[in-house]
């Protein structure tokens, strides 16, 4: 994974019109998607094994020759390899994702339904990290240089926090010995709380990190301290001055946010045996169901171009200087 | 007639500074010591962490794979520090065993991530704008599959085990250094340094070895401390979703797995191996932060 900083230095490049930047942002989604679908495409024709007998249910079933090969031939498998490959293309490009190797159902239709819980997931995490974050930034910055130090120390050691012993941890704490949490996730707010938090918390020292240090250097700036002479509060400068500046590296990382809660719910909806994105991924990995590891790999490919684009597009609203020149 | 006494000091004189300055200087120690103790404690964790990686047998009185039924899931206390696992294991001692499989999952990662980043960035920031488009594309591909998703996919076609794990978790932190690396040295290239290496006739090669390459590698060095704790947490997140290392070794992440089983009976199982790991990964940032403010001096 790469680091928040390393995430946020993109290119430059941010001028023009709208329209040529939209259909910049288009293309270069779509050279992602084919691209990722190439690679997965060639490398898995490129190592060992038959991927006839991840059908017929992995190495260990001892499926027939005939079963294979009546395997390859409903798969496509057995014709030409440019035939195979334009022939995905085609379908992939029509929106069909293919069947499953283990669930034998079409790939879209079981993302379909795993997109939401996923979805809910990402999204309040996103948001009490966000939350979590800025709370963090605030008070830390706003009680002098021991409060900033152990808030500085805080982000660190909850950026530190690995998801799954997080997880572990927190089952512990709230279901085993309090009980007052479920260990497993449901779709009841109570079942949502664990997962959510375990999201959330190392996301919210990376973001709390890179925020306090913008909302620090804001708040000795030019602009906050004309900002004081014309008798604005405290509170005031910190409300309509600072936080907007603190905002722009968090809104800039939202992309790579976005990543780093779609990796972490592989680990989070394994352990709360949670119906999602990442569960299927680990679990088409586990059983080599290409297809469907295509499906997830497409689907959060195309979240990260959509959400990149998003982040500049705020960035851009919430930062004037971005695009006027 | 009254001798002179010593010169006392008054509100005016100059000598009224000295005496609050003087009683200045002991907070300040105070204050210096106070602002690197989390720098102090970071390198006092990684240096007994690396001991453990080297010598594993000073700080670890039993064998790591010894079993021993009958003191199984024994609580951490006298007999064992960090208690024992399901075949009565000490998970202290599988803990300094594991430091060395952890670090070097973790380091080999770093140094595969860093040296494909540096092979990448060179070519996008020194070879023109053409191969600096198409490393750009391919970097966005790689940005487009963040974390264990790219690392799952890799796993996915080459099947798990350490060495995918290693080459896996390079390849998911090697995008963003590669980035930074680019912009380190195309900042390097239009710097008065290299324009007068340009001016007096050297050659691009001669440029790239000797004035480019060696500076861009001081910021390389903040960063493979940083990625060193992201990429043993990386690492141990393959291992706990049972794509790493195998069970029976005394690896950080597959401890914690296996602890999993017995959360409810046996907590230290899962809590102290990732107490290792969140230590090294918290201590290896506060030194990487202090570097980079130490390099931006």
């Amino acid at each position: 994974m790469s680091t928040p900083a390393a995430a946020s230095a993109r290119p430059p490049g941010f001028s023009g019109s709208p329209v040529r930047w939209l259909l910049g942002k288009i293309g270069g989604g779509m050279f992602v998607l084919w691209a990722v679908a190439t690679a997965i495409f060639f490398g898995i024709r490129m190592i060992p094994g038959d991927p006839a007998e991840a059908i017929m249910g992995g190495p260990g079933s001892q499926a027939s020759a005939q079963a294979l090969a009546a395997a390859r031939a409903q798969y496509g498998l057995d014709q030409p390899l440019y035939r195979q490959y334009f022939g995905q293309l085609w379908h992939l490009a029509t929106g069909d994702l293919g069947t499953s190797y283990s669930l034998k159902t079409p790939v879209a239709q079981v993302l379909g339904e795993l997109i939401p819980p996923t979805l809910t997931l990402a999204v309040l995490a996103l948001l009490v990290a966000w939350a979590m974050a800025l709370l963090l930034a605030v008070l830390s910055t706003r009680s002098g240089a021991l409060g900033s130090a152990l808030g500085s120390g805080l982000e660190i050691v909850s950026a530190a926090v690995p998801h799954f012993w997080l997880a572990s941890v927190l089952i512990m704490v709230f279901s085993t010995m309090l009980g007052w949490l479920p260990p497993v996730s449901t779709n009841t707010p109570a079942g949502l709380v664990l997962p959510v938090i375990t999201l959330a918390l190392p996301l919210a020292g990376f973001l709390g990190q890179v925020m306090r240090d913008t909302l620090m250097e804001a708040q000795r700036s030019a602009f906050a301290l004309s900002a004081r002479a014309r008798g604005e509060s405290e509170v005031g400068v910190l409300l309509r001055h600072s936080l907007r500046h603190a905002a722009l590296p968090a809104i800039a990382l939202s992309g790579w946010a976005i990543g780093s809660l779609l990796s972490g719910a592989v680990v989070v909806e394994s352990i709360f045996a949670r119906p999602g994105l990442g569960r299927a991924l680990l679990t088409a990995v586990t059983s080599r169901d290409i297809p469907m590891v295509t499906g997830v790999a497409l689907i959060s490919a195309a979240a990260y171009v959509v959400i990149m684009a998003l982040s500049e597009l705020a960035e851009r609203l919430a930062d004037p200087r971005i695009g006027a020149s | 007639m009254s001798i002179p006494g010593p010169i006392l000091p008054t509100a005016g004189s100059p000598l009224a500074v000295q005496k609050p300055h003087a009683r200045r200087r002991d907070p300040s120690v105070a204050r210096w010591l106070a602002a690197r103790l989390p720098l102090i404690v970071s390198a006092v964790v990684l240096l007994f962490f690396a001991l453990a990686a080297i010598a594993p047998f000073l700080l670890a009185p039993v064998d790591p794979l010894a079993i021993n039924p009958a003191q199984a899931f024994s609580a951490p206390g006298a007999g064992h520090l960090l208690g024992t696992d399901e075949s009565g294991r000490d998970i202290y001692s599988r803990i300094i065993h594991g430091a060395r499989p952890s670090l070097l999952i973790g380091a080999a990662a770093t140094a595969v991530g860093l040296g494909l980043a540096l092979v990448l960035g060179t070519i996008a920031g020194f070879g023109g704008r053409w191969l600096d488009f198409g490393v750009g594309r391919v970097l966005e591909v790689l940005f487009a599959l963040p974390g264990l998703l790219l690392a799952l996919v890799f796993i996915a076609l080459a099947g798990p085990g350490v060495s995918t794990t290693v080459i896996a978790v390079g390849l998911t932190t090697a995008p963003g250094y590669a980035r930074m690396i680019r912009a380190q040295i195309i900042a390097l290239r239009t710097s008065p340094m290299v324009e007068a290496a340009t001016v007096l006739g050297r050659s691009r090669t001669r440029i790239l070895t000797i004035h480019i390459l060696p500076n861009a590698l001081a910021p390389l060095a903040v960063l493979a401390t940083l990625g060193l704790g992201q990429a043993i947490l990386w690492a141990a997140s393959l291992s706990f979703l049972g794509l790493g290392a195998p069970p029976p070794a005394p690896e950080w992440g597959t401890m914690l797995s296996s602890g999993r089983t017995y959360l409810s009976l046996a907590w230290w199982m899962t809590f102290f191996p990732g107490l290792a790991i969140v230590l090294v990964a918290a201590a290896a940032t506060v030194l990487s932060r202090s570097l980079k403010s130490a390099d931006g001096r």
